[in-house]
């Protein structure tokens, strides 16, 4: 009995300490040196929050830039709720072949190259991979560079403006390797968006 | 090309923090001063003082093991009543429901056997907290407990004729305080840094920039993004081998895990504590070669697995291609600012040690992909392994490959200068033996009573190894998922919640019955005839046995899911 008892204090004395006492000393920590970062990274504009930089969302319309597909319920990019497609790779609904009345599986591969073929007749090219692809969050802010510059030429013309200048602003949007090395250079599509907005303002 | 560089700077990185970290765990465990004892003797002293203990009074290995699972089951039980009473406790921002009695059971088992399996989404089912009060606890006292054992199982071994092997309770103290508390801190402040939230604020309520529809057709507008106290109980997932993530998608999430380089730091502190570990037990034995020798095999073991995973990552689904892609890569369920490379090396880290964190959906691996993962974990653990329990793992295959060795040349085997036995063989054998075959009739129980197919996302040879995986998974205290599987239902979540609990606790018992026993023999001087246990011979014979032991266990299963996958994937080129 007097090894319970000791149990049982221990596990008090450790709860306190790694339960209450950690995470509080972090956060006051973490919120005076990083504040922006410990609160979300949000963008706020006109004192109204318009997302965060690490939180992707939908954008269908031909003059924004897509995200990558989301594969999240019951609404794309529902950060409540994060999820990646766990379709295996021999499903046929990641590839995605014709339905019965001919049209690809919905939200598939396919379904996607589609949608973006149509958005843009004139587009020959095949489609970027990661941009036809879910990602493992649902949620990811991010495209290739390859997947921003194959969307260019359609958001210039969706918006009437110059290609050079679309052009500038992908340039801006992006994050190189971080320290030179680490990761993929990517384009944060609500970062790139937003500036477009800006623009036409 | 850049990929390749990625994981060798992290093998440069993991091998370089390992040494200075693993000699001082060892002085914290012989309880040693160190630099960290001026500013936290205090607190050590204070928690001996109101437990009631003296870490001079040793325990024996019966009473060590009693401690050790009282300590548990306090935690788990604790853990169950903390999400049963969820609703109508405190801290609750987003207004969560109480758990149900079969998930909350899972839930608790699987933190408190440092499995930290999830058969829910953290963001739309934990309170903050729950998540900081009941799980972030259990992710520091399962990787104490691992610590424990292990250096238990290192008195044992270094011991002359002795039943002592140490106060559990000041290992415990001493693992959380002078290891896990003060790395944990400083990381939690580097993934501050990156982005990863820390606050107790409501969740933000973002206006879309633009509107999109639901499944149902109705307009949305609003984006809810759930915050808390995220980067404290990342920081203890990744480097206590827990793997419990803060939201559903765990490391793939962006705000867990937000930019390539608090990616690299999650990813060295999933094998970090495991690889010093190794050093601590050449130090604590006084032969440091000999836990150069287990460093050197884990490493070996995981690169040869890391290799293959990359390659088939990157080589991806030809059906990519014929669909109109520009590559076949398989970016199915990665995260873009992480890539190929980096993403499969975390899934062979996350799946050698028993972290379980993902920063990528294993489901969509291609089968290739998804199988080495899997074959990581069916190896019982042992390459890198959980904090504490994967050298306790490895250390018993190494007694088992000086019994093969013994058995080849004749003579009595031996392991650090004692005589390896009948008594040691049996408990030996229990432990290498408990989660094989925990894995596979779990898996054969569930297809024969359907449970396993109802659960199956995907059809097909996919379905059998999302079952597969996640058996493998939960047999081996790993936590990692071919998430698509509904695993959160009653079925899964008690026969799940049995074997987790069994693989943890039936395992750490013969352990230490290992360590009592030989703790009690004299030490024999080593002579011609001993099989020295630091060569490159040695090693070599340490890998094969792991390796052979499970893949006489596992490739019969292995051939009906993701080897005929493989095959089924071929043939559509």
């Amino acid at each position: 009995m007097k090894e319970l008892s000791t149990a049982l204090r221990l596990f008090v004395v450790m709860s306190i300490l790694t339960g209450i006492v950690y995470p509080l000393l972090v956060t006051g920590l973490a919120q005076s040196l990083f504040n922006r970062q410990a609160n979300g990274s949000l963008i706020t504009i006109h004192g109204q929050v318009a997302g965060s930089d690490l939180v992707g969302q939908q954008f269908d319309d031909p003059s924004y830039f897509w995200s990558r597909p989301s594969a999240t319920s019951p609404f794309a990019y529902n950060a409540a709720a994060s999820s990646g497609s766990n379709l295996g790779p021999t499903n046929p609904s990641l590839v995605g072949g014709k339905d019965g009345e001919g049209q690809p599986i919905s939200g598939s591969i396919a379904d996607r190259v589609s949608a973006l073929k149509a958005a843009d007749p004139a587009h020959s090219g095949s489609v970027p991979t990661d941009l036809a692809t879910a990602s493992g969050s649902g949620l990811d802010p991010h495209i290739s560079i390859a997947a921003a510059e194959y969307q260019i030429a359609r958001v210039a013309k969706a918006r009437g403006i110059d290609e050079a200048q679309v052009q500038s602003l992908v340039q801006r949007a992006t994050t190189p390797r971080q320290i030179g090395i680490l990761g993929e250079p990517v384009v944060n599509v609500l970062l790139l968006n937003l500036s477009l907005n800006q623009l036409s303002k | 090309m850049d990929g390749w560089i990625q994981v060798i700077l992290y093998f440069a990185l993991l091998l370089v923090c390992a040494k200075p970290l693993g000699l001082y765990i060892a002085k914290v465990m012989d309880g040693e001063q160190t630099w960290l004892t001026p500013i936290l003797g205090w607190l050590e002293k204070l928690t001996y003082r109101l437990i009631g203990t003296k870490p001079e009074q040793e325990q024996s290995w019966k009473s060590y093991a009693v401690s050790i699972l009282l300590f548990n089951l306090i935690g788990a039980l604790v853990v169950y009543g903390i999400q049963r009473l969820q609703g109508v406790l405190p801290i609750n921002p987003s207004q969560l429901a109480s758990i149900s009695p079969d998930s909350s059971l899972n839930t608790a088992i699987s933190f408190a056997t440092n499995t930290n399996w999830q058969g829910y989404g953290g963001e739309s089912t934990m309170s903050t907290l729950t998540q900081m009060f009941a799980l972030g606890v259990q992710n520091f006292l399962s990787a104490a407990t691992g610590i424990a054992v292990l250096v238990a199982l290192i008195r044992g071994l270094r011991g002359k004729e002795t039943t002592k092997l140490g106060n559990a309770w000041a290992d415990l103290t001493r693992s959380v305080l002078y290891v896990l508390l003060p790395l944990s801190i400083l990381l939690s402040i580097a993934l501050v840094s990156q982005g990863v939230v820390q606050t107790f604020n409501d969740p933000a309520k973002a206006q879309l920039v633009q509107a999109t529809t639901d499944s149902d057709g109705n307009s949305v507008t609003q984006q809810t993004i759930p915050l808390g106290p995220v980067a404290s109980q990342v920081a203890i997932k990744q480097l206590g081998t827990n793997g419990g993530g803060y939201y559903n998608t765990n490391s793939a999430h962006p705000i867990e895990n937000p930019t390539p380089l608090s990616n690299l730091l999650q990813c060295l502190a999933i094998l970090l504590i495991p690889a010093a570990l190794c050093i601590t037990f050449g130090q604590m034995v006084k032969d440091r070669r000999q836990g150069w020798a287990l460093l050197a095999a884990m490493t070996f073991l995981l690169a040869a697995f890391t290799i293959p995973t990359i390659f088939a990552e990157q080589s991806g689904n030809p059906a990519f291609t014929h669909a109109g892609l520009s590559s076949t890569a398989n970016w199915e369920g990665k995260e873009a600012r992480f890539g190929i490379a980096s993403s499969a090396l975390w899934a062979t880290a996350t799946t050698a040690a028993s972290n379980g964190s993902v920063n990528s959906m294993h489901d969509s691996y291609t089968p290739l992909g998804g199988l080495m993962p899997m074959i990581l974990m069916q190896l019982g653990e042992v390459v890198f392994g959980g904090v504490g329990s994967g050298l306790y793992g490895m250390l018993i295959f190494a007694i088992m490959a000086v019994f093969v060795s013994g058995l080849m040349v004749g003579r009595t085997p031996e392991y650090l200068g004692k005589k390896i036995e009948p008594f040691e063989m049996k408990m030996a054998s229990l432990v290498i033996l408990i989660p094989c075959c925990l894995v596979l009739l779990a898996t054969a129980i569930s297809l024969v009573v359907g449970a396993g197919q109802s659960s199956m996302s995907n059809p097909g040879a996919h379905g059998f190894s999302q079952l597969l995986y996640n058996y493998s998974s939960m047999g081996n205290n790993n936590g990692s998922a071919f998430a698509g599987f509904s695993a959160n239902v009653p079925f899964h979540n008690l026969l799940g919640g049995v074997v987790m609990w069994l693989s943890r606790f039936w395992l750490i018992i013969p352990v230490l019955a290992i360590a009592g026993s030989l703790g009690r023999k004299k030490l024999v001087p080593s002579s011609s005839g001993t099989l020295p246990t630091h060569t490159p011979l040695f090693i070599g014979l340490l890998c094969s046995v792991v390796l052979i032991v499970g893949a006489l266990t596992f490739i019969p299963a292995l051939a009906l899911g993701p080897i005929v996958e493989h095959l089924q994937m071929g043939g559509t080129r």
